[in-house]
This record gives structure tokens, sequence and C-alpha cells, in this order.
């Protein structure tokens, strides 16, 4: 791998480390309401399969999607201005933090209902290729989302019509409290075998690891048209979401927390880089999150009587609920 | 002039629309084929990437429609019973229809679904004859229920070419129905725009879907007695409140007569609407419609017993002009 690309993963794995440390903050502060659901610990995931994926490649995430938003692109300040539920924000307050989308870089969205993205991507490269392109499509899910029927016929879809999708599973360990070993029967590779879907295991903490696997993936898959399932895994460092400190859930071993923290992303890739070069990408991301934390909380709130603005695409007024 | 099924129509505005814009296409199960015979003879017109037969994958090809509709497509899903409706509630409302404001106006999704056979198709029971229209309406779908074969054209392709997720339900009751129609005057019928069936002077008759036919033929027996103005709305979401104001205001009575269950349902939303507007009416409105919470019984007295009937309406008709 390149010295730039090294840098530029690094780039990323920092980006989201600060930019999910900041709206932590900005959670308990009340600046954003509602919480979050931090990638604290996986961003080495979105970080190394975007770095594989061309401009105009789409994806579309999940409930913890700010990384796969950040990694393909989207301007840090206007997701925290989402995140804020400013009119400025990528879905000018409308989204928030589970629906962050910017279809100007290629994300369609993250998507709160879990395993929901597999078969909107399916579609939206399936329809992307019809027209001419060569894009490919990745869709993010968590351990929990392989329980899920519809993604699973989202697998079958996307292999009998030989759509190009990356399904790319973040295997974390849980599902919300639920350990995966409690939860899958089988294993996630094996569900792709099924449907003849080739798999790889990665090492979702590393993230030249991760893009290399998906480098190659996306390579097949944009030659061939054949999906391609990249089970990544990985580690939560942090709470399911941030309310879950307030209800002290206990399910993890302390232990485990320990050792899972232990290998971290943001130190894997950033000892792959010389100090000088680190600090001085640590410094520039310093600066743009304080800028974005600066344009997020001055973005002006929308105006109510805008609320349902945009709820349909055709111009349709909705009437109101009362008089 | 030449007679037009309501079948033939569907399957028509189909081909017209594949055949106007290559970013329509068409999905669902066993529609190569037309086992429906909606889609009949559209596979070998128009090919594989235009008509493409799913798996039984209903939850992960609606979803699937609305990714192609996303990066730009119009498909139209072809569901082989209504019930399938409630299999794929969350891929429309929760996904389509919220795309477009959570999005902040960054897409849209126009997917259109069509139903066939809505309703009871006779003697196929419990989990073949529901007639869901009034759960779009309510989370706000576009919700369109042609009762001719001309709507049924007209709707279906302004439906195709509308920007919003649309569902057409085609009343199994209604894909009987043949009309004279010029087909050179096929045309796009509006959205949300009702239409009098038959002007009268005595009540209005709101009739949804196949019950316009209902409708027309009691008012038919009754001319003489009470004169039946029946009133149309073709689309169930957004509605034509202005056209059935208008028409309430002239008749000052008014009947709805729907083939969906009472609680929640388009009818009592209908006698809502018009009371909150003051529509001075002579009598208290009356509505027919299945009974709260209604799963059709298979014996075919049974499953008639349960719908909307000619009967019931004359009787309702009776009631609310009973001191006029
Ligand atoms: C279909 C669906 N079921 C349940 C939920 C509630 N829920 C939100 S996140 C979550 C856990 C998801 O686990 P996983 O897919 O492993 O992703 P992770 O949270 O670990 O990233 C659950 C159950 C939901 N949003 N959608």
């Amino acid at each position: 791998m390149t010295e730039p690309e090294a840098v530029r993963l690094y780039r990323t794995v920092r980006l989201i480390r600060r930019f999910e440390e900041r709206a932590i903050d900005l959670v308990r502060s009340g600046a954003i309401v509602g919480g979050i659901h931090p990638y604290l610990g996986q961003e080495g995931v979105a970080a190394g399969v975007c770095g594989a994926l061309r401009a105009d490649d789409i994806v579309a995430g999940t409930h913890r999607g700010h990384g796969h938003v950040l990694a393909k692109g989207a301007d840090p300040a206007r997701m925290l201005a989402e995140l804020c539920g400013r009119a400025n924000g990528l879905n000018r307050g409308r989204g928030g933090s589970m629906h962050a989308a910017d279809f100007g870089v290629g994300v369609y969205g993250a998507n709160a209902i879990v395993g929901a993205s597999g078969a909107i991507i399916t579609g939206a490269v399936w329809a992307l290729r019809r027209r001419g392109g060569d894009q490919v499509g990745v869709s993010f899910f968590g351990d929990g989302a392989v329980n899920e029927g519809m993604l699973l016929e989202a697998f079958n879809l996307a292999a009998l019509w030989r759509v190009p999708v990356i399904f790319v599973c973040e295997d974390n360990g849980y599902a919300t409290t639920m350990p995966v070993d409690s939860a899958v029967a089988g294993t996630v590779a094996g569900r792709a075998e099924a449907f003849g879907i080739r798999s790889t295991l990665v090492d979702g903490q590393d993230p030249e690891a991760v893009r290399d696997a998906t480098a190659a993936a996306v390579d097949r898959a944009r030659a061939s048209g054949a999906p391609e399932l990249i089970e990544a895994r990985t580690y939560r460092f942090d709470a399911h979401h941030t309310f879950e400190h307030a209800v002290r859930l206990d399910y993890r071993d302390p232990a485990e927390v320990t050792r899972g923290r232990s290998r971290d992303p943001v130190t894997i890739q950033g000892d792959r880089l010389p100090d000088e070069v680190r600090e001085r990408v640590d410094t520039e991301i310093e600066d743009l999150l304080a800028g974005a934390v600066e344009f997020a909380l001055a973005g002006p709130e929308p105006d109510p009587a805008g609320a349902l603005d945009h709820l349909y695409a055709s111009g349709l007024v909705a009437r109101t609920g009362s008089h | 002039m030449p007679r037009l099924s309501y079948l033939k129509a569907l399957n028509r505005a189909l081909g017209d629309e594949l055949a106007r814009d290559d970013d329509v296409f068409l999905l669902g199960e066993d529609i190569r084929v037309g086992a429906s015979n909606v889609t009949a003879g559209l596979f070998k017109r128009f090919g594989p990437d235009r008509v493409l037969d799913t798996p039984l994958s209903e939850q992960a090809f609606t979803s699937f429609a609305t990714g192609a509709a996303l990066a730009g497509m119009r498909p139209v899903i072809e569901f082989q019973i209504p019930s399938l409706l409630f299999l794929v509630f969350e891929q429309i409302v929760n996904h389509a229809h919220k795309f477009p404001l959570m999005t902040g106006g960054q897409c849209a999704a126009p997917v259109t679904y069509l139903v066939p056979g809505s309703g009871s198709r006779t003697g196929w029971a419990g989990q073949h004859s529901d007639h869901p229209y009034s759960l779009f309406a309510h989370v706000g779908i576009t919700t369109v229920v042609p009762a001719t074969p001309a709507d049924a054209y007209g709707l279906l392709v302004s439906a195709i070419r509308h920007d919003d997720p649309v569902v057409v339900f085609a009343p199994a009751g209604a894909l009987g129905v043949r009309a004279d129609v010029d087909f050179a005057a096929l045309a796009p019928v509006p959205l949300g725009v009702g239409a009098v069936r038959r002007a009268g002077t005595d009540v209005t008759v709101v009739a949804v879907g196949h019950l316009v036919h209902d409708a027309l033929a009691v008012a038919d027996d009754l001319a003489g007695t009470v004169s039946v103005e029946v009133f149309d709305p073709r689309t169930l979401y957004p509605f034509d409140w202005d056209g059935l104001a208008a028409s309430v205001t002239r008749t000052g009575r008014l009947v709805v007569v729907d083939d969906s269950n009472r609680s929640c349902g388009i009818a009592g939303e209908i006698i809502a609407t018009l009371a909150e507007r003051g529509v001075p009416l002579a009598a208290p409105p009356a509505r027919v419609t299945r009974p709260d919470g209604a799963v059709l019984p298979f014996a075919q007295a049974l499953d008639r017993a349960v719908q909307p009937s000619r009967e019931q309406l004359t009787a309702a008709i009776h009631h609310v002009t009973k001191d006029g």
C-alpha cells in the first residue's frame, strides 16, 4: 500500500473517532437530542470498505451509521449539524443520526430498520447498471441483521440477478445485548454460501486489511456482477446507544471489553505512519471538527411551519392536523 | 365503439408506459407469463430487463423497487394477492414513503404497487379477501381505486408517472367490468380528482371501487322515488374534498359505501371531514362497510354477508332520506 493511501485511511478512522467523541459530548450537553449509536471501535470497517470504493459507488448503512456516511465523503460539518437537528444539516434537520444521507456522495442513507439496507441497495445498484453505469453498492449491517428474513431474501435476489453488491457484516459480537453466539445458528459466511455468494472473513480492526479485502471483492463484483459478502470481525468499544449508561445494562465482561479495546483501529493504522505525519493529520482533524461543531451549533433551527416539507416529492401538501 | 375490459385496460396502461418511458419496469410473481392476465404479452414485447419475474421474496423485491426508484427508475410491482401488502407494509410505509422527508428532499421514491383482485374474489376465504386501502390512506400514501376500465387505464398511467409511491387497488369486483371506450380517447386521469358518475338531487352516495357499479344499480332502482347522486372519489388519498363537498352541498344528504372495515375506515374519514367542513346535512349521514375487524369467511353466503350489499345501501339511502 502506498503511503498516501495509508494516510488517507488513518485520516478517515481518526475523523470518525473524533467525530463520534464530539457527538457524544454534544449528546451530554443536550445539543443532540435523542442520542446516538456510537461507532467507536468499528471505524476500521467503514474506512477500509469505503476506501476501496469509487466516488460514484453507493452505500447504505445502519442505525450505527455515522462512520459509513463520513467515510463515503459526506461533509462532517453538515453531518454534525444534522445530528443537532439544524436546517443546514445534510437532511435539513429531518433525519438526524439514524437517517443521515447524502445522495450527492452516494450515501443512500443510514437506516434505522435492521437489515433494511440490503434490498434497497440491491435495487439501486441494479438500476444504476441498467442505466449504463458500472457502479457497485455496499450494504452495511450488523451481526444481528443476519437473522432478518428480508436481508436473506436480498442475498438471493442479488446472487440470482447478478447485482454487484458487497454485503458487509460488521460482527461486533452483539445485537444490542444479545451475543452473536446465542443468536446466529451456523455462521454468517455460511448464510452467504447458501446463496452461492463468495465470502471473505477479515479483521475489522485493521483498516488496511479491510481495504484490501474490499478492493478484491469490489474488483470481482464489478467485473462479474456477482455479489460478495465481507464479514468483518470488530468490537464496539462503547455502549449500544448513548442512553445505555442511564439504564446500566450489564452484559459484557469487563475483561472482554478491555481486551476488545486493546485492538484499536485508530492506533493500529496510526502506528503505520511517521509521528509527524500522524500529528499533522490529527491537527487537521481537530481544526476541521472545531469548525464543524461551530457550524452545527450556529446552524439555524428549522422553521416549524415547514415540519412536513419534503414529505411528498410530487409537491402534494398534506392536510394539517388541526385548524 | 370497441369494448374495453378493466383487466385489458390495466394491461394496456402498463404496455403504453413501458413503451413511453425506459425507466419504467415491472416486477412481480409469475408476471412473465402474466398469471393474472394483467401483464399478458408484456414479457414478449419488452423482455427480461423490463419485466422481471421475481422469486417469492415480497419484502426484498418491494425494497429492491424502492432502491431502483431512489436511483431514478419507476418500478411497478404487481402483487398477486392483497394480503401481501401486509407483508410489505413496512417496506412501503417505513422506507419508500419516508425517504423523501427523512432525507430532507434529497430523493423521490416513485414506485407503483398494483393489486389486481383486491377484496373478495369469491371463495378465496380469509387470507385472500382483504381490501386494505384505508390503511394506505391512513399513512398518507397516494391510494387509488379505479371503478371503470377508462379510469383503470388513466389512473394507473398517472400513478406510474407520479413522483411518490402510489398503491393502485383494482377490486376483484371490478375486473370483469367492460365498457365502450374510444381507445384514442384513453388518457391519464389526474390523481386526487373525483367524478360524479350520476347526477341526483336527494342524496350523495360516495362509492369506492367496484361499489360504484352497485351504487349506480341502486340509483337506477330508486329512480322516481329517490334521486341519487353517485360520487366516485377514484383516489382515496389525496381525496377530492372540494368535489365531494360540492355534491353534498347540492343534495344535503350523505351515504358512504366502502368495502373496507368500519373502524378507522375511509367511510369514517369522509363523514368526519364533511362534518368538520360544516356542509349542512338534512339528516345524519350513514355508512355501509364491512364489519369491524372483518375476516371474510369461506362459504359464499357468509362471504357476501360481510361485504356491503345493495340491500344495505338501499336501506341506508331510505334511512337518510326518510324525512325528506
Ligand atoms: C428490524 C428491527 N428490529 C429491531 C430493531 C431495534 N434495534 C435497533 S439496533 C438493534 C441491534 C442491532 O444489532 P446489529 O445488527 O448486530 O447491529 P449493531 O447494533 O451491533 O451495530 C436492534 C435490535 C430495529 N431497529 N429494527
